[in-house]
């Protein structure tokens, strides 16, 4: 039994989970120990314990480091206990965030695939195209994103479509390069077999190239959706009156409350999880029909 | 024997350029080849048998020289799907089922479903394939993908059949029985055959014609004849005659050799 765990990847999963946590409960005393001396010392409290102190770090209103399980009533509280529709709702939060997101992903992986469809079938756009594909990358998301908020706030485009182009701007550029690698990866021997054929250039395209992209289109994707919720948080930090993940980071910071920045990044975690799980689950059941043992 | 034949080949010679020089691929090699012939190419690597091949097939361009197939330029002869290629692997598509492997040159050409489900289903028959159709290549072995990739060549009826060392990746004893299934398949189907090997025992017992070539540059050394009976079967490897044919393509090997080192 232990040693079918231990075989498996439950096992060193768990166990790596559980020292994470004893050394998290070892940083939160060590970080906040300074606060609750301060905070016995105003209260004129001189007569603790060193087990009093403990309890004390683990269980403040705004510590520096709030203890995991801290952030497990605190998710406990936004995601279950609050209605959905409230702006205290983490619930609320992801479904702004996770719109944004996807709709984001949506625009970017496939202007990707077209990107990468013209790359690969133009030999100038090769040249020309790729290295501004690889310099937007460059670019510091952080400093672009209010700059792309503002500007299309010039423009009355507001709401969704903004959040969603950063979004889109960061995970087309995986899906592109992912992609370019997929279309070309078929051998010159599949490739002689089209010519022998008298194949067209869109026969081969169809029946070769696209079938061959596939599993890089997948682990490209992957990557694509994460880099959307990373764009979508980032946006949300400036254009946060919508609401969203990053909005809820934002708040959270601006009143010290550390344990609503913690839950809200472990909800923007759990997210992106689940997104690239989601792609995950599509990849397998599409390449077990192509043929992938 | 008709008077034209279905490959003419006249002085052909090419040179690829490469960054020490040119190498010269092919040198003046001139062959005919009849219809319903069986002609294997041996020779030592670098003799340049696959460029030939290839030559014929419109997949290298020749720097010299004439190839003419059934009258046609190589490359009117590839637009017209004139002849069927094996390659030296089953280059089999891993995504396509070896039904849909063999249907692919079918859809290529834009045959009916209905036309292409029935040649799907004899080709396997063919190469004994029949109940693999919704298997996928990785479920194969070896030799069953390099019979799928023989069907998926004569799917389309190809007069002419081109195979580059197509047994030369698989052990002897599966090559052997290849071998003798490929010579039923010649019987049965009347194709013309030219064929890429290196391997002696293979090349006297399938052809009719064994063209020996010798490397550096690239040339024809001896074209020699080789007439058993068409219903043979492997047990002739054993006979006299066998042996004498084998013992001059040995020969013709080791001549073409002596020179260059």
């Amino acid at each position: 039994m232990l040693k079918a765990l231990w075989s498996g990847k439950t096992l060193p999963v768990l166990v790596v989970s559980a020292i994470l946590i004893v050394l998290w409960y070892v940083g939160a005393i060590l970080l906040n120990s300074d606060m609750q001396r301060d905070a016995f010392a105003n209260a004129n409290n001189t007569n603790y314990t060193f087990a009093d102190l403990v309890i004390g770090t683990w269980s403040q209103e705004r510590p520096k480091l709030p203890a995991p399980d801290q952030i497990l009533t605190e998710l406990h509280k936004t995601v279950i206990d609050t209605a959905p529709t409230s702006k205290r709702s983490l619930v609320f939060h992801g479904y702004v965030t996770l719109t944004a997101t996807l709709f984001g992903f949506l625009i970017g992986s496939a202007l990707g695939m077209v990107l990468a469809i013209l790359v690969v079938h133009v030999r100038s756009l090769d040249k020309s195209l790729m290295p501004w594909v690889v310099a937007s990358q460059t670019i510091p998301i952080i400093a672009l994103a209010p700059m792309i908020i503002v500007i299309m706030n010039q423009f009355d485009i507001t709401g969704l479509v903004p959040k969603s182009i950063i979004a889109a701007y960061l995970s087309f550029f995986p899906v592109t390069v992912g992609m370019v690698k997929g279309l070309r990866s078929p051998d010159p021997l599949q490739l002689d077999l089209m010519r022998t054929y008298s194949a067209s250039r869109i026969q081969t395209f169809f029946k070769l190239r696209i079938p061959a992209s596939v599993p890089f289109l997948f682990a490209s994707l992957k990557v694509g959706v994460a880099a959307s919720l990373v764009g979508t948080v980032v946006a949300e930090l400036t254009k946060s009156e919508d609401g969203g993940f990053g909005a809820r980071l934002l708040a959270g910071s601006y009143y010290g409350q550390t344990i609503q920045i913690w839950a809200a990044l472990f909800a923007a975690a759990a997210c992106a999880w689940a997104l690239v799980s989601l792609i995950g689950l599509l990849d397998r059941a599409v390449t077990k029909a192509m043929g992938a043992r | 024997m008709s008077s034209s034949p279905v490959i003419d080949i006249a002085d052909l010679s090419l040179t690829f350029e490469t960054n020490d020089g040119p190498v010269h691929a092919l040198s003046n090699v001139s062959l005919r080849i009849e219809k319903g012939d069986f002609v294997s190419l041996i020779g030592p690597s670098g003799c340049g048998k696959t460029t030939l091949l290839r030559v014929i097939a419109d997949l290298e361009h020749p720097t010299g020289g004439r190839v003419s197939i059934h009258g046609m330029t190589p490359e009117e002869a590839r637009l017209k799907r004139a002849y069927g290629y094996v390659f030296q692997a089953p280059a089999l598509y891993p995504w396509r089922t070896i039904g849909k492997n063999i249907g692919l040159p079918l859809e290529i050409m834009g045959y009916s479903k209905d036309e292409r489900a029935t040649r799907i289903r004899k080709g396997l028959e063919l190469v004994n394939l029949t109940g693999f159709e919704n298997k996928f290549p990785w479920q194969l072995s070896g030799g069953m993908q390099q019979r799928a990739s023989i069907a998926r060549a004569l799917s389309f009826d190809p007069e002419l059949l081109l195979m580059d060392e197509p047994f030369g990746a698989l052990d002897e004893i599966v090559r052997d029985k290849l071998n003798e299934q490929l010579l039923r398949l010649w019987e049965m189907t009347q194709k013309t055959v030219v064929f890429v090997t290196h391997s002696i025992p293979e090349a006297v017992f399938l052809s009719t014609k064994i063209v020996v070539m010798s490397p550096r540059p690239g040339k024809i050394h001896d074209i020699i004849e080789c007439n058993f009976p068409r219903d043979r079967t492997l047990d002739i490897r054993e006979t006299p005659e066998f042996l004498d044919v084998a013992n001059r393509v040995r020969q013709g090997l080791r001549e073409g050799h002596s020179y260059v080192d």
